[in-house]
């Protein structure tokens, strides 16, 4: 199991600078960081945006036990031995989470799944789980980011806001970067932006367009109408879509024009109205496309591991997010064996909730349902979640305290560089020992 | 480790070794073959009566999709088929997983442990998500793995080629070997990939057509990257998968690209996609050209090849040949993924059916057929069916089947397109492989072509990979459920039923290089890429039990 430099070198007080560390907080990645640190604090993290600034330099150890077992201080032994007995005794185990883990961690949840007979699902079922199954309907057709950097000459933001959500996204990969077919950079290339908003990504586009709210899938459908030449009505296009015919016209043209089109997209397509259907008309365009030009497309997934999340849920279970074990072998089914949806319907009788916070996320039915049945809280702080847990752990945080691998949204797997070490085990840790012990109570030897 | 085995009274399979069905016992010690127990009064851990059993060497599949981010898009993509197919359950030692074309990681290891193959290649790994792979391999038990690594379409590799800089070239090789910490060198479509970057429906359309922008041929490629493997000394030198795969009239660019070899050591992967007559599209004139093909390989020792069978069903086509994806997607109509990766490499993939009674894929089974059966020399054509492209390794039975009894081969020709008997020669092909045979293109050929030292044979020193099947007359039947398969000297499945489940090693090559060449190849790096420079090396601590193959003498 990998451990790049995953030991961070012992605290001395100190300077100390960390080379190419890696910011989790977004879908960049950004592997390019420079950390200072000292005293197991880190005063300088250069070239991350604000936000990947914050999340280096406000990183404190939480001042907590690692382990409370209802409410109280306990060992790790002892919460390492509640949580596998809580797993046990259960009926319909959950597990949720797991996109700010690294895929080493991610790998033992879902064995532990598995020994369980239990369902594990991550938070992709509740941000890009719709483009998953739009995938799983139209296939893709996409590229990793240098690609984007090194081709792209028109670039297309769709319901996402990337200078706020991905600040570096418009300089490192999509838009500033002087490539290999892109000498000067930004001027060789066109961006347009769909919204249903003017965001704050909106001035960094040559063309804005905004359009009617909850009618993402008519635009797109007015798209693939117009590379397919077919003949549309433009009082309806404008009705339906907000926007006259002969802008997107005149979009198609460039679109055509263009030597590589690359459409990021994001929740704002994703989470509105028609779901999993807008991120397959997107999809579909982009293939579309294909027939006149090179065209690739992307989500702009958030969360700074929910990628690798994907990946390692499929590669063991062969699905991507929300897979039942009950019947002792892995079966898929969104609406169904989504955390949401066990919570909410009152299914899940026990939990593991690994990085993430459904108690202040959820629905009301299922914070309910949460608060109701025995559950463990993985964290590296304390929220809403850790708060109601049975047993709760205090976790090292990925990234900064531990290593592992994390995976970009467009699937390159990058290695963690830790700065400096958490008196909290890591979630590797914790999970690995509650395995052991799973695996114990339900006799399992493989 | 130190089990003590003794296996006696089988028919021991071991043609590297010159034998061939003599009955003979074998040692077991520390996970490897013995003459005799290191000491003679140490207590046997285990016998093992094999009498009437046949004993082979652990299978070894140098070509299959098994890891990476190409099976796992084709894992996410395909939830339709896992409903309907087998159901791998978890028990007390193993976990559970799902089939299909494209099965889950642990469910891939446990199948191929069951099918008596202990070794596999997985075939297309872009190195810059050599990671991945390396991680999914941790979670593909029991078998030894390795990867080959894209290079056919590395834009470094293409500007040393133009600038003709041979040291250049050798030197990078080797490093990327390293980086990923992969097998050998891959070239898929050489020169095409990148076309398709570039432009719609972009691709080289022959060995000598020049790639834009790089002012290189295919052929320069192939020639090129055969002579810095061939420098280096790589165990498996370099594997190539042709231009203009699946295309009519492609047998030429076939037969160049073998040409392009000039005399070096070189391995043509799935021929049977490379060996089609015809030319202008037209189902009408697509044919077999497998004859002129064999007899090239038969005449040219330094060719090897494996054959990429297809088999009646449906499947998953996965290929690092992006340009070829939108082809098939166009013609099949069904979903589709593309996926371009910086510097190095493409992957297409989308749903494929192969139908008996449609004369373009019945000709491909005879294709695959003809190909085993004309190379005369076993040690030089190896069983594969491509997984998942042509049929899943679960195939393999079958194949040895159509091999070893003709009159069912003949018996199932029938059954397909009439023309298939007239645009062949498999109706005329008597040919049946000897059980030895098939022990050489199932396990001993492919560890000779790796440069495997320890594998295919069971002499003194080999891994303790061993399978012992029951004989029977129908060999499917024979292949499909061996008796026992040991892996590094423990039993790991019985009668079908998964005893073990180790994790196996990762195999891997470290050549060494011109240090002072690699500030080059840093410029060229970080000028383009998108991750950093110290975060592309895959480090040890992603292998589980990594052993270094060591170079050719
Ligand atoms: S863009 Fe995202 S990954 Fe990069 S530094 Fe900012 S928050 Fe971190
Ligand atoms: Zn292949």
């Amino acid at each position: 199991m990998a451990t790049v430099e995953s030991k961070a070198p012992a605290s001395s007080g100190d300077l100390k600078i960390v080379k190419d560390a890696t910011c989790t907080f977004c879908g960049c990645v950004c592997d390019d960081i420079d950390l200072t640190v000292e005293n197991n604090h880190i005063t300088k993290a250069q070239r991350a945006c604000v936000l990947g600034k914050a999340w280096f330099l406000n990183h404190e150890i939480e001042d907590k036990p690692s382990c409370l077992v209802d409410g109280q201080p306990a060992t790790l032994e002892e919460g390492y031995d509640r949580a596998a007995k809580i797993l046990v005794a259960g009926k319909y185990p959950i597990i949720y989470g797991l996109s700010d883990s690294p895929s080493e961690a991610q790998r033992v949840a879902v064995s532990i799944a598995d020994w369980l007979d239990g369902t594990i699902d991550t938070t992709t079922s509740v941000c890009h789980g719709p483009s998953g199954m739009a995938f799983q309907g139209v296939g893709e057709v996409t590229c990793t980011l240098g690609e984007v950097a090194n081709r792209g000459d028109f670039i297309m933001f769709w319901g996402s806001n990337p200078a706020e959500s991905h600040p570096r996204h418009f300089t490192k990969y999509s838009l500033m970067p002087k490539g290999m077919f892109l000498p000067n950079g930004r001027k060789d290339r066109t961006c347009v932006i769909v919204d249903v908003r003017k965001t704050k990504s909106a001035k960094a586009a040559d063309i804005f367009l905004q359009i009617k709210p909850r009618k993402d899938f008519e635009a797109l459908w007015t798209l693939r109408a117009l590379a397919q030449d077919i003949e549309l009505d433009a009082n309806r296009v404008q009705k339906e879509t907000g926007i006259e015919l002969a802008v997107w016209q005149d979009l198609m043209e460039r679109m055509k024009a263009a030597k590589f089109g690359a459409i990021f997209f994001g929740m704002g397509l994703t989470m509105t109205r028609g779901k999993h259907a807008n991120s397959e008309a997107l999809l579909a365009l982009t293939r579309d496309m294909n027939s006149h030009t090179r065209f690739v497309a992307k989500p702009n997934r958030g969360h700074g591991n929910v990628t690798g999340a994907d990946n390692v849920v499929a590669w063991r279970t062969g699905f991507p997010f929300g897979v039942n074990h009950n019947r002792g072998y892995p079966r898929f089914n969104p609406g169904e064996y989504t955390t949401s949806d066990t919570l909410a319907n009152g299914e899940a009788d026990c939990g593991m909730m690994i990085a993430c916070d459904p108690m202040a996320n959820f629905s009301q039915p299922a914070r309910e349902h949460l608060g109701s049945i025995p559950y463990i809280a993985l964290d590296a702080k304390e929220t809403p979640t850790t708060r109601a847990a049975a047993v709760a752990f205090t976790v090292a945080t990925y990234g900064i305290n531990t290593g592992g691998t994390v995976y970009r949204m467009d699937d390159v797997p990058i290695p963690l560089r830790p700065a400096f070490e958490s008196p909290h085990p890591s979630d590797l840790v914790v999970l690995e020992n509650i395995e052991k012990r799973v695996k114990m109570l339900r006799g399992v030897q493989g | 480790m130190s089990d003590l085995i003794k296996i006696y009274g089988g028919s021991v399979y071991d043609p590297a070794n010159g034998i061939h069905g003599e009955v003979r016992d074998l040692w077991i010690e520390g996970g490897k073959i013995v003459a005799q127990a290191s000491d003679p009064s140490a207590p046997v851990n285990r016998t093992i009566d094999a009498s009437g059993m046949v004993v082979m060497p652990g299978g070894i599949d140098m070509h299959c999709h098994i890891a990476g981010p190409k099976v796992n898009v084709a894992r996410k993509m395909r939830p339709e088929e896992k409903r309907r197919a087998e159901r791998v359950k978890r028990t007390a030692i193993t976990h559970s997983g799902t089939m299909g074309s494209v099965p889950s990681t642990f469910a891939t290891g446990y199948k191929y442990a069951g099918l008596g193959y202990t070794t596999a290649f997985d075939a297309a790994i872009p190195p810059l998500a050599a990671r991945h792979a390396h991680e999914e391999f941790e979670d593909t038990p029991c078998l030894d793995k390795g990867f080959y690594v894209l290079m056919g379409n590395n834009h470094y590799l293409m500007k040393a080629i133009k600038d003709n800089e041979p040291q250049k070239l050798k030197a990078f090789v080797a490093w990327l070997l390293g980086s990923a910490k992969g097998f050998a060198p891959k070239l898929v479509n050489p020169g095409g990939v990148e076309v398709w970057k570039q432009k719609q429906a972009g691709n080289v359309h022959g060995i000598d057509s020049m790639v834009d922008h790089f002012d290189v041929t295919p052929r320069q490629i192939i020639s090129q990257v055969s002579q810095a493997a061939e420098a280096l000394r790589l165990p498996h030198p370099v594997h190539i998968h042709c231009n203009n795969l699946g295309m009519p009239g492609n047998w030429e660019t076939t037969l160049e690209s073998m040409k392009a070899l000039e005399g070096r050591r070189g391995h043509i992967t799935h021929i049977q996609f490379h060996s089609y007559g015809g030319g202008d599209g037209d189902e009408n004139t697509f044919n077999s050209k497998v004859v002129p093909l064999a007899a090239y390989v038969n005449s040219h020792p330094n060719v090897t090849v494996d054959v990429g069978q297809v088999l009646f069903g449906e499947t998953t086509s996965m290929t690092g040949d992006g340009p070829l994806g939108y082809f098939l997607s166009n013609v099949y109509g069904k979903k589709w993924f593309s996926g371009d990766t910086e510097m190095e490499s493409g992957c297409g993939i989308t749903p494929i059916k192969y139908k008996n009674k449609s004369l373009v894929h019945a000709l491909q089974w005879a294709i695959g057929l003809e190909w085993y059966l004309l190379v005369e020399d076993p040690w030089r054509v190896v069983m594969s069916t491509d997984h998942p492209n042509g049929a899943s390794f679960l195939a393999y039975p079958q194949i040895i089947r159509y091999l070893m009894d003709r009159t069912y081969r003949q018996d199932v020709l029938k059954t397909c397109h009439p023309l298939v008997g007239k645009r062949s020669t498999l109706a005329d092909i008597d040919r049946e492989y000897t059980l030895s045979e098939i022990a050489i293109i199932t396990r001993a050929g492919p560890a000779k072509i790796l440069g495997l030292k320890n594998k295919g044979h069971l002499g003194p020193g080999a891994d303790a990979d061993i399978t012992v099947y029951t004989p029977h007359e129908n060999k499917e039947i024979m292949f499909e459920m061996p008796r026992l398969v040991i892996k590094a000297g423990r039993v790991i499945v019985e009668e079908g039923e998964m005893r073990e489940s180790p994790v196996g090693k990762t195999l891997y090559v470290a050549p060494e290089y011109d240090l002072e060449l690699e500030p080059d190849i840093q410029d060229w790096f970080e000028k383009y890429y998108s991750i950093r420079w110290r975060n592309y090396p895959v480090d040890l601590s992603y292998m589980h039990d990594p052993e270094v193959v060591g170079m050719r003498s």
